[in-house]
């Protein structure tokens, strides 16, 4: 079946000619109507459509945004926060930049529908050190919006006040982890704080409720603010409702960033007839689905088992390329959706190398709080990179195994399960290729380009 | 500290954007790094002073934080994307080339004082791999011949400043 055609929710204007990032632009296109309208109404008549249209944050989790939203303490009297996470910097993915590139403004109309809906007064856009252009953008945006009163004080005589202010990171991947983001903005190191207690939505900054989302989801909110929740969960399908943006790299023909309805498109239908399939000459052999941490997915292999088709129980039989590219499918077959980016490699990758690329990430990236994941993270590089450098034994596997299997579950935050997934995940599907790799090694030609 | 007048008032206004001071940190040690060019002991301090902190409070952010540094580096920085994507597509090949270039090793500074080559996690730009960023822009698709032409842009404009 061919795939289906694209559609542009959020990327409506991405890489679209003559569109610029200015306001005069945007206000030509529309822009901030929305917005307008949003203001005429209750804020809590906005939490109810971002509630009923199902939307599921964007960054990673995939946890539903109306949710989020409710467990806001409204009740302690203290000042609510908004912090957009603008830290993108899960390998593979790179959709917020296009946002903040090409159209700062869809990002901050969305923004102020979202501080509106929760009587936010301040909110911050922690935008990663590593895009200092973007930064640029967006506080000429802000300043553009402040001029025309679509931001600041007393916005279109609605009485409504709202600052937003751009904050650099500086480097380091852990920011993308509420509350190690919050730490950060605090002016600290980016440790991630332990929940219970420190629930953002409770002790957030400053020690104050505090929501952060992820910029896409944030550009959703503005477009389910227009059409209404209701009508939203027409895009997509049950539960995985909207649009989705993957943005695909490495080895296929057509890498790049593509919006579609959520689970409407596989991803056989999104590597071979979007992306063009794999380079001349070469089969696909493995691909991660949703940022480096996502579990992989080698091509051959086939996820049988139950699933929920309306309200029946139906068997599902699928292949790598038959899998449909939303949370719950990505979820049911052991892996995820995650930030949406997809990692393709050929046959011309040894997955040893690939992982030890990988495992540099994580132990450069590891905070350092906790010893398991500080640690095991380090071993992980340690051994990935001894295998292809230096001396490769066959218990090398085991021994992997044995330190990735160590780490999650035992830290303070979720990167302990994201540095271990791709170990643990690349040992399964590609076990054998990691048991012979001291014997492959002496044989094999050097690599075409090196991963580690 | 011998800051220029505009960043001292950058710095200024950036302080009032938070309810606490010390949530200028990051925002201060950005705009002494770019004033600078890199964060001496003495900008630590300044800075603690400056947000009503001890200078362990600063010098722990510039230890965490990869893109502070404790040292001066190259007048022109070049950072090439390590991350899995971009080596896919051959981004260990570009970041030897770019050190044949210049004679240096990864973090360290060429003999002319002009270039300091860094090998650093994901640049978020993944489906144009390799990237790299030279100063504050990002080049896509880099291949040998743009190593080529992007360093030789490079030698041309350090021939056309002035001899210090």
């Amino acid at each position: 079946m061919p795939a289906p055609q694209q559609r542009r929710l959020i990327f409506a204007h991405i890489d679209e000619p003559g569109y610029s990032n200015d306001l005069a632009c945007y206000l030509r296109h529309g822009g901030y109507a929305v917005m307008k309208q949003a203001f005429a109404r209750k804020p809590e008549e906005l939490i109810d459509e971002v509630k009923k249209s199902g939307l599921r944050g964007r960054g990673g989790a995939g946890f539903p945004c109306g949710v989020k939203w409710t467990l806001v303490d409204r009740k302690s009297g203290k000042p609510i926060y908004l912090i957009v996470n603008a830290d993108e910097s899960e390998p593979g993915t790179f959709k917020d930049r296009c946002i903040i590139h090409q159209d700062p403004h869809q990002l901050i109309e969305g923004t102020m529908i979202s501080c509106f809906a929760n009587n936010v007064k301040q909110a911050y856009i922690y935008i990663r050190g590593e895009m200092p252009h973007g930064a640029r953008i967006l506080e000429k945006a802000i300043a553009e919006a402040r001029a025309a009163n679509l931001v600041g004080q007393n916005i279109l005589g609605s009485n409504y006040s709202c600052e937003i202010y751009v904050h650099r990171g500086a480097g380091a991947y852990i920011c993308g982890e509420e509350t190690g983001l919050i730490e950060s903005l605090e002016g600290k190191r980016a440790h991630p704080r332990i929940k219970p207690p420190y629930f953002p939505a409770v002790l957030g900054l400053y020690q104050c409720p505090t929501i952060v989302n992820n910029v896409e989801t944030l550009c959703h909110v503005k477009h389910i603010a227009d059409m209404g929740g209701e009508a939203y969960t027409k895009i997509g399908t049950p539960n995985n409702t909207g649009t989705r943006i993957f943005c695909v790299s490495g080895h296929v023909q057509r890498p790049g960033h593509y919006e579609f309805e959520c689970g409407r498109i596989t991803l056989g239908q999104l590597l071979n007839d979007v992306c063009g399939g794999p380079r001349p000459g070469r089969t696909f052999k493995a691909v991660i689905p949703g940022g480096s941490s996502a579990k992989i997915m080698r091509f051959g292999e086939r996820y049988k088992g139950k699933r929920k088709v309306g309200a029946e129980m139906v068997d599902y039989d699928w292949g790598v390329e038959d899998v449909p590219m939303d949370f719950d499918s990505l979820g049911m077959i052991g892996t995820m959706g995650g930030s949406g980016g997809v990692i393709v490699m050929d046959d011309s990758v040894n997955m040893v190398e690939a992982l030890a690329n990988i495992n540099a990430f994580y132990s450069h990236e590891s905070c350092g709080q906790c010893t398991p994941c500080r640690e095991g993270s380090l071993w992980m590089k340690k051994i990935t990179t001894r295998m292809v450098h230096g001396d490769a034994r066959e218990q090398d596997a085991a021994l992997l195994k044995g330190v990735a299997d160590q780490i999650p579950g035992r830290t303070i935050c979720a990167f302990g399960e994201a540095c271990s997934w791709p170990t643990q995940s690349f040992l399964a599907k590609f076990g054998d290729e990691f048991k012979n790799y001291h014997e492959m090694k002496k044989t094999a030609a050097p690599s075409a380009a090196p991963l580690i | 500290m011998n800051l220029k007048p505009a960043t001292l008032q950058q710095i200024d206004e950036v302080i009032t954007h938070y309810p606490v001071k010390r949530s200028a940190a990051l925002p201060l040690l950005h705009l002494v790094q770019e004033d600078a060019g890199w964060i001496s002991p003495e900008a630590m301090e300044w800075i603690a002073q400056k947000l009503g902190l001890q200078p362990i409070n600063v010098y722990e952010l510039v230890t965490f934080y990869p893109m502070f540094r404790q040292k001066p580096i190259g007048r022109r920085h070049i950072k090439v994307c390590r991350t899995l994507s971009c080596a896919l597509t051959g981004g260990y090949k570009v970041c030897e080339q770019f050190q044949r270039e210049f004679g240096c090793h990864t973090g360290g500074v060429s003999a002319d004082g002009e270039v300091t080559v860094d090998f650093v996690e994901c640049l978020a730009s993944c489906g144009t791999g390799p990237v790299v960023m030279i100063d504050d822009d990002l080049h896509e698709k880099v291949d040998a011949a743009k190593v080529k032409a992007l360093s030789d842009q490079i030698r041309t404009a350090a021939s056309g400043r002035p001899a210090p």
